[in-house]
Protein backbone atom coordinates (compact mmCIF):
# COMPACT_ATOMS: atom_id res chain seq x y z
CA UNK A 1 0.00 0.00 0.00
CA UNK A 2 2.83 2.53 0.83
CA UNK A 3 4.74 2.30 -2.76
CA UNK A 4 1.40 2.40 -4.07
CA UNK A 5 1.13 5.77 -1.84
CA UNK A 6 3.95 7.16 -3.78
CA UNK A 7 3.21 5.73 -7.55
CA UNK A 8 0.07 7.93 -7.90
CA UNK A 9 -0.14 6.91 -11.71
CA UNK A 10 -0.23 3.13 -10.64
CA UNK A 11 -3.17 3.62 -7.96
CA UNK A 12 -5.28 5.49 -10.85
CA UNK A 13 -3.79 2.96 -13.28
CA UNK A 14 -5.27 0.16 -10.98
CA UNK A 15 -8.80 2.14 -9.87
CA UNK A 16 -9.23 2.86 -13.97
CA UNK A 17 -7.93 -0.68 -15.67
CA UNK A 18 -10.70 -2.69 -14.53
CA UNK A 19 -13.89 -0.62 -15.67
CA UNK A 20 -12.20 0.72 -18.70
CA UNK A 21 -11.70 -3.14 -19.88
CA UNK A 22 -15.42 -3.74 -18.95
CA UNK A 23 -16.96 -0.39 -20.66
CA UNK A 24 -14.09 0.78 -23.06
CA UNK A 25 -12.97 -2.41 -24.58
CA UNK A 26 -15.83 -4.59 -24.10
CA UNK A 27 -19.05 -2.50 -24.51
CA UNK A 28 -17.28 0.03 -26.97
CA UNK A 29 -15.94 -3.48 -28.84
CA UNK A 30 -19.23 -4.67 -29.06
CA UNK A 31 -21.05 -1.18 -30.52
CA UNK A 32 -18.11 -1.21 -32.95
CA UNK A 33 -18.81 -4.51 -34.20
CA UNK A 34 -22.61 -3.81 -34.21
CA UNK A 35 -21.74 -0.98 -37.04
CA UNK A 36 -19.29 -3.00 -38.75
CA UNK A 37 -22.27 -5.92 -39.48
CA UNK A 38 -24.39 -2.75 -40.96
CA UNK A 39 -21.67 -2.83 -43.59
CA UNK A 40 -21.91 -6.51 -44.26
CA UNK A 41 -24.29 -8.51 -45.97
CA UNK A 42 -26.40 -11.36 -44.92
CA UNK A 43 -27.35 -14.43 -47.52
CA UNK A 44 -30.49 -14.86 -47.86
CA UNK A 45 -30.65 -18.26 -48.85
CA UNK A 46 -28.51 -20.03 -45.84
CA UNK A 47 -29.08 -16.61 -43.27
CA UNK A 48 -25.57 -16.93 -42.38
CA UNK A 49 -23.64 -13.42 -42.15
CA UNK A 50 -21.33 -12.92 -45.50
CA UNK A 51 -18.18 -10.31 -44.30
CA UNK A 52 -18.61 -8.73 -47.90
CA UNK A 53 -18.26 -4.50 -48.20
CA UNK A 54 -21.67 -3.23 -49.32
CA UNK A 55 -23.72 -0.52 -48.44
CA UNK A 56 -27.07 -2.62 -49.38
CA UNK A 57 -28.68 -2.31 -45.81
CA UNK A 58 -28.52 1.00 -45.71
CA UNK A 59 -29.73 1.52 -49.51
CA UNK A 60 -33.27 -0.74 -48.48
CA UNK A 61 -33.62 1.51 -45.58
CA UNK A 62 -33.78 4.40 -47.70
CA UNK A 63 -35.22 3.16 -50.71
CA UNK A 64 -38.04 1.12 -49.38
CA UNK A 65 -41.16 3.41 -48.33
CA UNK A 66 -41.93 1.38 -45.53
CA UNK A 67 -38.68 2.18 -43.92
CA UNK A 68 -38.44 5.84 -44.97
CA UNK A 69 -42.41 6.06 -43.69
CA UNK A 70 -41.40 4.17 -40.38
CA UNK A 71 -38.41 6.48 -39.64
CA UNK A 72 -40.34 9.79 -40.21
CA UNK A 73 -43.07 8.64 -37.85
CA UNK A 74 -40.89 7.55 -35.68
CA UNK A 75 -38.74 11.18 -35.28
CA UNK A 76 -42.28 13.00 -35.65
CA UNK A 77 -43.70 10.93 -32.95
CA UNK A 78 -40.59 11.72 -30.70
CA UNK A 79 -40.86 15.02 -31.69
CA UNK A 80 -44.37 15.50 -30.30
CA UNK A 81 -44.00 13.52 -27.16
CA UNK A 82 -40.84 16.62 -26.44
CA UNK A 83 -43.25 19.11 -26.90
CA UNK A 84 -46.45 17.56 -25.37
CA UNK A 85 -43.54 17.02 -22.09
CA UNK A 86 -41.95 20.77 -22.13
CA UNK A 87 -46.04 21.47 -22.09
CA UNK A 88 -47.09 19.76 -19.30
CA UNK A 89 -43.90 19.83 -17.62
CA UNK A 90 -42.88 23.83 -17.01
CA UNK A 91 -46.37 24.76 -15.32
CA UNK A 92 -45.24 21.70 -12.46
CA UNK A 93 -41.65 22.83 -12.26
CA UNK A 94 -42.76 26.24 -11.63
CA UNK A 95 -44.99 25.80 -9.39
CA UNK A 96 -42.56 23.35 -7.68
CA UNK A 97 -39.66 26.10 -7.99
CA UNK A 98 -41.52 29.77 -7.41
CA UNK A 99 -44.65 29.10 -5.76
CA UNK A 100 -44.75 26.41 -3.12
CA UNK A 101 -43.07 26.12 0.17
CA UNK A 102 -40.19 24.29 1.24
CA UNK A 103 -42.12 21.28 2.90
CA UNK A 104 -44.41 21.34 -0.07
CA UNK A 105 -41.82 21.23 -2.46
CA UNK A 106 -39.73 18.53 -1.12
CA UNK A 107 -42.93 15.96 -1.55
CA UNK A 108 -44.04 17.78 -4.58
CA UNK A 109 -40.33 16.18 -5.62
CA UNK A 110 -40.90 12.81 -4.63
CA UNK A 111 -44.40 12.29 -6.19
CA UNK A 112 -42.67 13.70 -9.14
CA UNK A 113 -39.94 10.99 -9.20
CA UNK A 114 -41.75 8.23 -7.84
CA UNK A 115 -42.93 6.97 -10.86
CA UNK A 116 -39.71 8.10 -12.42
CA UNK A 117 -38.68 4.73 -10.51
CA UNK A 118 -41.79 2.58 -10.71
CA UNK A 119 -41.44 -0.26 -13.67
CA UNK A 120 -41.13 0.87 -17.15
CA UNK A 121 -43.72 -2.17 -18.37
CA UNK A 122 -45.73 -1.42 -15.26
CA UNK A 123 -46.17 2.02 -16.61
CA UNK A 124 -46.81 1.21 -20.57
CA UNK A 125 -49.56 -1.37 -18.95
CA UNK A 126 -51.20 1.26 -17.25
CA UNK A 127 -52.02 3.08 -19.84
CA UNK A 128 -52.88 -0.38 -21.73
CA UNK A 129 -55.87 -0.16 -18.97
CA UNK A 130 -56.40 3.11 -19.70
CA UNK A 131 -56.79 2.93 -23.29
CA UNK A 132 -58.79 -0.40 -22.93
CA UNK A 133 -61.82 -0.86 -24.34
CA UNK A 134 -64.35 -0.18 -21.67
CA UNK A 135 -61.32 1.44 -19.83
CA UNK A 136 -61.27 4.81 -17.93
CA UNK A 137 -60.25 6.54 -21.58
CA UNK A 138 -63.54 5.12 -23.38
CA UNK A 139 -65.72 5.38 -20.59
CA UNK A 140 -64.73 9.63 -19.94
CA UNK A 141 -65.20 9.74 -23.99
CA UNK A 142 -67.78 8.18 -24.19
CA UNK A 143 -69.47 10.20 -21.36
CA UNK A 144 -69.08 13.36 -23.77
CA UNK A 145 -70.23 11.62 -26.64
CA UNK A 146 -67.08 11.24 -28.05
CA UNK A 147 -65.43 8.14 -29.58
CA UNK A 148 -62.00 7.11 -27.37
CA UNK A 149 -59.09 6.68 -29.47
CA UNK A 150 -58.42 3.08 -28.41
CA UNK A 151 -55.10 1.29 -28.98
CA UNK A 152 -53.10 3.35 -31.74
CA UNK A 153 -50.17 5.98 -32.44
CA UNK A 154 -52.29 8.53 -30.68
CA UNK A 155 -51.99 6.06 -26.95
CA UNK A 156 -48.95 5.43 -28.09
CA UNK A 157 -47.78 9.41 -27.72
CA UNK A 158 -49.91 9.54 -24.70
CA UNK A 159 -47.74 6.64 -23.25
CA UNK A 160 -44.50 7.95 -24.08
CA UNK A 161 -44.67 11.62 -22.86
CA UNK A 162 -46.07 10.18 -19.33
CA UNK A 163 -43.23 7.60 -19.02
CA UNK A 164 -40.49 9.99 -19.85
CA UNK A 165 -42.36 13.18 -18.33
CA UNK A 166 -39.88 13.63 -15.36
CA UNK A 167 -36.93 13.59 -17.04
CA UNK A 168 -38.37 16.67 -18.60
CA UNK A 169 -39.43 18.02 -15.13
CA UNK A 170 -36.44 17.66 -13.46
CA UNK A 171 -34.29 19.96 -15.11
CA UNK A 172 -36.70 22.64 -15.48
CA UNK A 173 -37.03 22.44 -11.68
CA UNK A 174 -33.30 22.90 -11.57
CA UNK A 175 -33.36 25.57 -13.94
CA UNK A 176 -36.06 27.62 -12.46
CA UNK A 177 -34.73 26.97 -8.88
CA UNK A 178 -31.87 28.46 -9.81
CA UNK A 179 -33.65 31.84 -11.13
CA UNK A 180 -32.79 34.45 -8.51
CA UNK A 181 -36.53 35.52 -7.07
CA UNK A 182 -34.78 39.15 -7.26
CA UNK A 183 -35.01 38.80 -10.86
CA UNK A 184 -38.88 38.66 -10.77
CA UNK A 185 -38.98 40.95 -8.15
CA UNK A 186 -37.17 43.57 -10.03
CA UNK A 187 -39.43 42.90 -13.15
CA UNK A 188 -42.71 43.08 -11.08
CA UNK A 189 -41.23 46.81 -9.67
CA UNK A 190 -40.58 47.80 -12.95
CA UNK A 191 -43.70 47.81 -13.63
CA UNK A 192 -43.85 43.93 -15.67
CA UNK A 193 -47.17 42.06 -14.97
CA UNK A 194 -46.80 38.47 -14.63
CA UNK A 195 -47.16 37.18 -18.22
CA UNK A 196 -44.40 39.85 -19.26
CA UNK A 197 -42.55 37.95 -16.52
CA UNK A 198 -43.27 34.81 -17.90
CA UNK A 199 -41.96 35.77 -21.40
CA UNK A 200 -39.03 38.06 -20.96
CA UNK A 201 -37.82 36.83 -17.70
CA UNK A 202 -38.78 33.23 -17.19
CA UNK A 203 -39.12 31.96 -20.55
CA UNK A 204 -35.34 32.77 -21.83
CA UNK A 205 -34.08 31.27 -18.52
CA UNK A 206 -35.79 28.16 -19.05
CA UNK A 207 -35.14 27.61 -22.61
CA UNK A 208 -31.69 25.86 -22.06
CA UNK A 209 -32.92 23.54 -19.61
CA UNK A 210 -36.04 22.61 -21.84
CA UNK A 211 -33.35 21.78 -24.39
CA UNK A 212 -31.61 19.34 -21.48
CA UNK A 213 -35.01 17.72 -20.79
CA UNK A 214 -35.53 17.15 -24.50
CA UNK A 215 -32.42 15.00 -24.91
CA UNK A 216 -34.01 12.80 -22.72
CA UNK A 217 -37.63 12.74 -24.34
CA UNK A 218 -36.17 12.46 -27.50
CA UNK A 219 -33.82 9.96 -27.50
CA UNK A 220 -35.90 7.16 -25.22
CA UNK A 221 -38.81 7.60 -27.75
CA UNK A 222 -36.69 7.19 -30.80
CA UNK A 223 -35.20 3.56 -29.33
CA UNK A 224 -38.40 2.29 -27.91
CA UNK A 225 -40.66 -0.66 -28.99
CA UNK A 226 -41.95 -2.16 -26.10
CA UNK A 227 -44.77 0.80 -25.53
CA UNK A 228 -45.83 1.21 -29.24
CA UNK A 229 -46.45 -2.78 -28.76
CA UNK A 230 -48.29 -2.55 -25.70
CA UNK A 231 -50.67 0.35 -26.69
CA UNK A 232 -49.78 1.27 -30.61
CA UNK A 233 -52.15 -1.41 -31.70
CA UNK A 234 -50.59 -3.00 -36.06
CA UNK A 235 -48.58 0.64 -35.80
CA UNK A 236 -44.44 0.06 -36.03
CA UNK A 237 -41.80 1.97 -35.38
CA UNK A 238 -38.15 2.24 -36.09
CA UNK A 239 -37.41 -0.58 -32.49
CA UNK A 240 -39.96 -2.90 -34.04
CA UNK A 241 -37.91 -3.05 -37.26
CA UNK A 242 -34.64 -3.47 -35.65
CA UNK A 243 -36.58 -6.05 -33.05
CA UNK A 244 -37.60 -7.85 -36.15
CA UNK A 245 -34.80 -8.22 -37.75
CA UNK A 246 -32.81 -9.47 -34.46
CA UNK A 247 -35.99 -11.77 -33.84
CA UNK A 248 -37.85 -13.50 -36.56
CA UNK A 249 -36.24 -12.37 -39.84
CA UNK A 250 -32.69 -12.39 -38.84
CA UNK A 251 -30.93 -10.16 -40.72
CA UNK A 252 -28.65 -8.30 -38.22
CA UNK A 253 -26.55 -6.40 -41.07
CA UNK A 254 -30.49 -4.99 -41.66
CA UNK A 255 -31.18 -4.40 -38.17
CA UNK A 256 -27.77 -3.32 -37.41
CA UNK A 257 -28.49 -0.70 -40.28
CA UNK A 258 -31.55 0.30 -38.70
CA UNK A 259 -30.09 1.01 -35.24
CA UNK A 260 -27.96 3.83 -36.90
CA UNK A 261 -29.98 5.94 -37.57
CA UNK A 262 -31.15 6.68 -33.59
CA UNK A 263 -27.81 7.33 -32.93
CA UNK A 264 -26.93 9.16 -36.21
CA UNK A 265 -29.99 11.77 -35.35
CA UNK A 266 -29.60 12.00 -31.39
CA UNK A 267 -25.79 12.47 -32.51
CA UNK A 268 -27.03 15.34 -35.01
CA UNK A 269 -29.42 16.20 -32.17
CA UNK A 270 -26.49 16.79 -29.54
CA UNK A 271 -24.58 19.08 -32.36
CA UNK A 272 -27.48 21.34 -32.59
CA UNK A 273 -27.98 21.53 -29.07
CA UNK A 274 -24.35 21.97 -28.03
CA UNK A 275 -24.35 25.33 -29.89
CA UNK A 276 -27.28 26.67 -27.35
CA UNK A 277 -25.22 25.81 -24.72
CA UNK A 278 -28.07 23.51 -23.16
CA UNK A 279 -24.90 20.59 -22.66
CA UNK A 280 -23.73 22.81 -19.59
CA UNK A 281 -27.15 22.38 -17.66
CA UNK A 282 -27.47 18.22 -17.83
CA UNK B 1 -44.55 37.22 -3.52
CA UNK B 2 -43.57 38.33 -7.22
CA UNK B 3 -46.20 35.86 -9.21
CA UNK B 4 -49.51 37.52 -9.54
CA UNK B 5 -52.12 35.39 -7.36
CA UNK B 6 -54.18 34.42 -10.27
CA UNK B 7 -51.27 32.75 -11.84
CA UNK B 8 -49.92 30.90 -8.85
CA UNK B 9 -53.52 29.57 -8.65
CA UNK B 10 -53.41 29.12 -12.42
CA UNK B 11 -50.53 26.77 -11.67
CA UNK B 12 -51.51 25.31 -8.78
CA UNK B 13 -54.47 23.59 -10.54
CA UNK B 14 -52.65 22.49 -13.28
CA UNK B 15 -49.96 21.01 -10.91
CA UNK B 16 -52.54 18.97 -8.94
CA UNK B 17 -53.93 18.06 -12.52
CA UNK B 18 -50.36 16.89 -14.09
CA UNK B 19 -50.34 14.78 -10.58
CA UNK B 20 -53.88 13.67 -10.96
CA UNK B 21 -52.92 11.84 -14.40
CA UNK B 22 -49.54 10.67 -13.29
CA UNK B 23 -51.15 8.90 -11.04
CA UNK B 24 -54.58 7.51 -12.20
CA UNK B 25 -53.46 4.52 -14.17
CA UNK B 26 -51.36 3.85 -11.70
CA UNK B 27 -53.92 3.53 -9.29
CA UNK B 28 -56.08 1.55 -11.62
CA UNK B 29 -53.85 -0.74 -12.05
CA UNK B 30 -53.92 -1.60 -8.12
CA UNK B 31 -57.79 -0.96 -8.19
CA UNK B 32 -58.33 -3.46 -10.81
CA UNK B 33 -56.15 -6.40 -9.26
CA UNK B 34 -59.29 -6.60 -6.97
CA UNK B 35 -61.71 -5.99 -9.75
CA UNK B 36 -63.13 -9.56 -10.28
CA UNK B 37 -64.13 -8.82 -13.62
CA UNK B 38 -61.62 -10.21 -15.94
CA UNK B 39 -61.68 -7.67 -18.81
CA UNK B 40 -61.39 -4.65 -16.09
CA UNK B 41 -64.59 -2.77 -17.72
CA UNK B 42 -64.88 0.09 -15.63
CA UNK B 43 -66.07 1.35 -13.27
CA UNK B 44 -65.33 -2.05 -11.18
CA UNK B 45 -68.27 -3.73 -9.83
CA UNK B 46 -66.90 -6.41 -7.94
CA UNK B 47 -63.81 -6.95 -5.72
CA UNK B 48 -62.02 -10.48 -4.77
CA UNK B 49 -58.81 -11.22 -3.26
CA UNK B 50 -59.00 -15.12 -6.16
CA UNK B 51 -56.22 -12.96 -8.51
CA UNK B 52 -53.74 -11.82 -5.58
CA UNK B 53 -54.01 -15.93 -4.38
CA UNK B 54 -53.86 -17.09 -7.58
CA UNK B 55 -50.48 -14.92 -8.59
CA UNK B 56 -48.73 -16.28 -5.59
CA UNK B 57 -49.36 -19.78 -7.08
CA UNK B 58 -47.96 -18.64 -10.06
CA UNK B 59 -44.95 -21.11 -10.81
CA UNK B 60 -43.96 -19.10 -13.82
CA UNK B 61 -44.25 -15.35 -12.21
CA UNK B 62 -42.58 -16.62 -9.43
CA UNK B 63 -39.52 -18.30 -11.25
CA UNK B 64 -38.99 -15.14 -12.68
CA UNK B 65 -39.30 -12.82 -9.81
CA UNK B 66 -36.00 -15.37 -8.29
CA UNK B 67 -34.21 -14.62 -11.54
CA UNK B 68 -34.46 -10.69 -11.51
CA UNK B 69 -33.18 -10.54 -8.00
CA UNK B 70 -30.48 -12.73 -8.48
CA UNK B 71 -29.51 -11.10 -11.82
CA UNK B 72 -30.67 -7.65 -10.00
CA UNK B 73 -27.91 -8.79 -7.08
CA UNK B 74 -25.13 -10.11 -9.24
CA UNK B 75 -25.89 -6.60 -11.28
CA UNK B 76 -25.28 -4.22 -8.61
CA UNK B 77 -22.41 -6.03 -7.08
CA UNK B 78 -20.12 -5.67 -10.40
CA UNK B 79 -21.92 -2.21 -10.82
CA UNK B 80 -21.07 -1.17 -6.89
CA UNK B 81 -17.23 -2.31 -7.68
CA UNK B 82 -16.94 -1.07 -11.22
CA UNK B 83 -18.68 2.54 -10.61
CA UNK B 84 -16.59 3.44 -7.27
CA UNK B 85 -13.82 2.93 -8.94
CA UNK B 86 -14.15 5.19 -11.85
CA UNK B 87 -16.17 7.78 -9.42
CA UNK B 88 -12.36 7.64 -7.29
CA UNK B 89 -10.19 7.81 -10.21
CA UNK B 90 -12.13 11.24 -12.08
CA UNK B 91 -12.82 12.66 -8.77
CA UNK B 92 -9.11 12.15 -6.53
CA UNK B 93 -7.15 12.44 -10.33
CA UNK B 94 -6.44 14.85 -12.76
CA UNK B 95 -5.90 13.17 -15.82
CA UNK B 96 -6.09 13.39 -19.78
CA UNK B 97 -9.23 12.12 -21.07
CA UNK B 98 -11.53 12.48 -17.88
CA UNK B 99 -14.28 13.96 -20.05
CA UNK B 100 -13.93 10.63 -22.11
CA UNK B 101 -14.05 8.79 -19.29
CA UNK B 102 -17.06 10.02 -17.92
CA UNK B 103 -19.18 9.85 -21.41
CA UNK B 104 -18.74 6.65 -21.47
CA UNK B 105 -19.80 5.52 -18.22
CA UNK B 106 -23.19 7.45 -19.54
CA UNK B 107 -22.91 5.82 -22.99
CA UNK B 108 -24.74 2.69 -22.48
CA UNK B 109 -27.58 4.56 -20.67
CA UNK B 110 -27.64 7.66 -23.16
CA UNK B 111 -28.54 5.31 -26.20
CA UNK B 112 -31.56 4.20 -27.49
CA UNK B 113 -31.94 0.61 -25.06
CA UNK B 114 -32.64 -1.59 -28.21
CA UNK B 115 -28.61 0.06 -29.19
CA UNK B 116 -27.18 -1.31 -26.46
CA UNK B 117 -29.37 -4.66 -26.76
CA UNK B 118 -28.57 -5.66 -30.38
CA UNK B 119 -24.92 -4.72 -29.73
CA UNK B 120 -24.28 -7.02 -27.14
CA UNK B 121 -26.67 -9.66 -28.38
CA UNK B 122 -24.19 -9.70 -31.50
CA UNK B 123 -20.85 -9.65 -29.31
CA UNK B 124 -21.82 -12.56 -26.99
CA UNK B 125 -22.92 -14.73 -29.85
CA UNK B 126 -21.00 -13.99 -32.63
CA UNK B 127 -17.79 -12.49 -31.19
CA UNK B 128 -17.59 -15.06 -27.89
CA UNK B 129 -19.88 -18.07 -29.14
CA UNK B 130 -21.86 -17.69 -25.83
CA UNK B 131 -25.15 -19.16 -24.84
CA UNK B 132 -27.17 -16.41 -24.29
CA UNK B 133 -28.16 -16.82 -20.44
CA UNK B 134 -28.33 -15.67 -16.82
CA UNK B 135 -24.24 -14.83 -17.00
CA UNK B 136 -24.93 -12.23 -20.03
CA UNK B 137 -27.85 -10.88 -18.71
CA UNK B 138 -25.83 -9.90 -15.85
CA UNK B 139 -22.98 -8.61 -17.53
CA UNK B 140 -25.18 -6.25 -20.00
CA UNK B 141 -27.15 -5.10 -16.79
CA UNK B 142 -24.51 -4.13 -15.22
CA UNK B 143 -22.58 -2.03 -17.91
CA UNK B 144 -25.69 0.31 -17.83
CA UNK B 145 -25.93 -0.05 -14.17
CA UNK B 146 -22.33 1.33 -13.71
CA UNK B 147 -23.37 5.46 -14.05
CA UNK B 148 -25.73 5.12 -11.18
CA UNK B 149 -23.36 3.89 -8.78
CA UNK B 150 -21.11 6.24 -10.13
CA UNK B 151 -23.17 9.12 -9.62
CA UNK B 152 -24.14 8.97 -6.47
CA UNK B 153 -20.50 7.78 -5.36
CA UNK B 154 -19.03 10.96 -6.82
CA UNK B 155 -21.51 13.29 -5.84
CA UNK B 156 -20.49 12.21 -2.33
CA UNK B 157 -16.61 12.76 -3.12
CA UNK B 158 -17.50 16.29 -4.63
CA UNK B 159 -19.58 17.15 -1.65
CA UNK B 160 -16.80 15.74 1.26
CA UNK B 161 -13.75 16.73 -0.09
CA UNK B 162 -10.11 15.29 0.95
CA UNK B 163 -9.35 17.26 3.57
CA UNK B 164 -10.09 14.30 6.62
CA UNK B 165 -8.18 11.81 4.11
CA UNK B 166 -5.06 14.16 4.26
CA UNK B 167 -5.31 14.40 7.94
CA UNK B 168 -5.70 10.86 8.40
CA UNK B 169 -2.81 10.13 6.00
CA UNK B 170 -0.93 12.92 8.55
CA UNK B 171 -1.38 11.18 11.73
CA UNK B 172 0.43 7.86 9.91
CA UNK B 173 -2.74 6.21 9.28
CA UNK B 174 -1.82 3.58 6.05
CA UNK B 175 -3.64 3.93 2.94
CA UNK B 176 -6.08 0.44 3.71
CA UNK B 177 -6.93 2.33 7.38
CA UNK B 178 -7.84 5.70 5.97
CA UNK B 179 -10.35 4.16 3.48
CA UNK B 180 -11.52 1.37 6.36
CA UNK B 181 -12.10 4.55 9.05
CA UNK B 182 -12.41 7.78 6.89
CA UNK B 183 -13.22 7.50 3.64
CA UNK B 184 -15.94 4.27 3.95
CA UNK B 185 -17.86 5.49 6.42
CA UNK B 186 -18.18 8.68 4.58
CA UNK B 187 -19.05 7.39 1.25
CA UNK B 188 -21.55 4.76 2.98
CA UNK B 189 -25.29 5.80 3.03
CA UNK B 190 -24.15 7.20 -0.67
CA UNK B 191 -23.11 3.40 -1.81
CA UNK B 192 -26.18 2.25 0.10
CA UNK B 193 -28.51 4.40 -1.86
CA UNK B 194 -26.37 3.23 -5.44
CA UNK B 195 -27.08 0.23 -4.20
CA UNK B 196 -30.80 0.39 -4.09
CA UNK B 197 -30.94 2.45 -6.96
CA UNK B 198 -29.08 -0.05 -8.70
CA UNK B 199 -30.75 -2.90 -8.22
CA UNK B 200 -34.30 -1.51 -9.14
CA UNK B 201 -32.81 -0.18 -12.20
CA UNK B 202 -31.91 -3.81 -13.17
CA UNK B 203 -35.18 -4.93 -11.52
CA UNK B 204 -36.91 -3.02 -14.04
CA UNK B 205 -34.93 -3.37 -17.52
CA UNK B 206 -36.46 -5.09 -20.03
CA UNK B 207 -35.31 -3.63 -23.68
CA UNK B 208 -31.67 -4.90 -22.95
CA UNK B 209 -33.08 -7.90 -21.35
CA UNK B 210 -34.47 -9.18 -24.21
CA UNK B 211 -31.58 -9.12 -26.51
CA UNK B 212 -29.95 -10.44 -23.34
CA UNK B 213 -31.55 -13.72 -21.86
CA UNK B 214 -31.90 -16.09 -24.50
CA UNK B 215 -35.03 -18.21 -24.48
CA UNK B 216 -34.01 -19.89 -21.55
CA UNK B 217 -33.86 -17.74 -19.06
CA UNK B 218 -37.02 -15.10 -17.92
CA UNK B 219 -36.84 -12.25 -16.12
CA UNK B 220 -40.39 -10.90 -13.97
CA UNK B 221 -40.31 -7.98 -17.23
CA UNK B 222 -40.18 -10.65 -19.53
CA UNK B 223 -42.42 -12.92 -18.19
CA UNK B 224 -44.70 -9.71 -17.84
CA UNK B 225 -44.23 -9.09 -21.64
CA UNK B 226 -45.08 -11.82 -22.71
CA UNK B 227 -48.11 -13.10 -20.65
CA UNK B 228 -49.62 -9.30 -21.44
CA UNK B 229 -51.47 -10.54 -24.35
CA UNK B 230 -53.25 -13.60 -23.24
CA UNK B 231 -56.28 -12.57 -22.14
CA UNK B 232 -56.77 -15.75 -19.39
CA UNK B 233 -53.45 -14.51 -17.78
CA UNK B 234 -54.38 -10.65 -17.81
CA UNK B 235 -55.69 -10.77 -13.90
CA UNK B 236 -52.51 -12.02 -12.81
CA UNK B 237 -50.60 -9.76 -14.89
CA UNK B 238 -52.08 -7.24 -13.19
CA UNK B 239 -51.61 -8.58 -9.83
CA UNK B 240 -47.76 -8.53 -10.36
CA UNK B 241 -47.72 -5.47 -11.72
CA UNK B 242 -49.85 -3.49 -8.99
CA UNK B 243 -46.93 -5.72 -6.79
CA UNK B 244 -44.47 -3.78 -8.47
CA UNK B 245 -45.94 -0.43 -8.11
CA UNK B 246 -46.03 -1.03 -4.44
CA UNK B 247 -42.61 -1.96 -3.99
CA UNK B 248 -41.17 0.64 -6.50
CA UNK B 249 -42.20 2.75 -3.51
CA UNK B 250 -39.84 1.07 -1.06
CA UNK B 251 -36.11 2.01 -3.15
CA UNK B 252 -37.00 5.53 -3.61
CA UNK B 253 -38.03 5.82 0.06
CA UNK B 254 -35.21 4.60 1.25
CA UNK B 255 -32.93 6.15 -0.88
CA UNK B 256 -34.25 9.38 -0.55
CA UNK B 257 -33.57 9.32 3.07
CA UNK B 258 -29.82 8.14 2.83
CA UNK B 259 -28.88 10.00 -0.20
CA UNK B 260 -30.32 13.05 1.96
CA UNK B 261 -31.41 15.38 -1.20
CA UNK B 262 -33.74 14.01 -4.29
CA UNK B 263 -32.61 15.09 -7.16
CA UNK B 264 -29.88 12.40 -7.28
CA UNK B 265 -32.27 9.82 -7.73
CA UNK B 266 -33.11 11.21 -11.37
CA UNK B 267 -29.39 11.39 -11.86
CA UNK B 268 -29.43 7.77 -12.84
CA UNK B 269 -32.11 7.31 -15.14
Amino acid sequence: MSTLHRHPKARLGLLLGPPMLWLGVAYLGALAALFVTALWTQNGFTGLIERQWTLDSFRTLFTVDVYRTIALRTIGVAALVTVIDALVAFPIALYMAKVARPGLRRFLLVAVLMPLWASYLVKAYAWRGMFSEGGLVSSAFEAVGLKSPGYGLTATVVTLAYLWLPYMILPIYAGLERLPDSLLEASADLGGRSLQTLRRIILPTVVPFVVAGSIFTFSLTLGDYIAVRIVGGTNQLLGNVVYDNVGSANNLPFAAAVATVPVVVMLGYLAVVRRTGAMESL
Amino acid sequence: MTISRPTRIVLRVLTVLILAVVYVPLLLVLVNSFNLNKTFAWPPKEFTLEWWRRAAESQGALDALWVSVRVGLAATVVALVLGTMIAFALQRFDFYGRDTVSLLVILPIALPGIVTGIALNNAFRTLFGWQLGFVTIVIAHATFCIVTVFNNVIARLRRTGVQLEQASADLGASGFTTFRLVTFPLIRSALLAGTLLTFALSFDEIIVTTFTAGASVQTLPIWIFNNLFRPNQAPIVNVVAAALIVFSVIPVWLAQRLSGDAESLGAGR
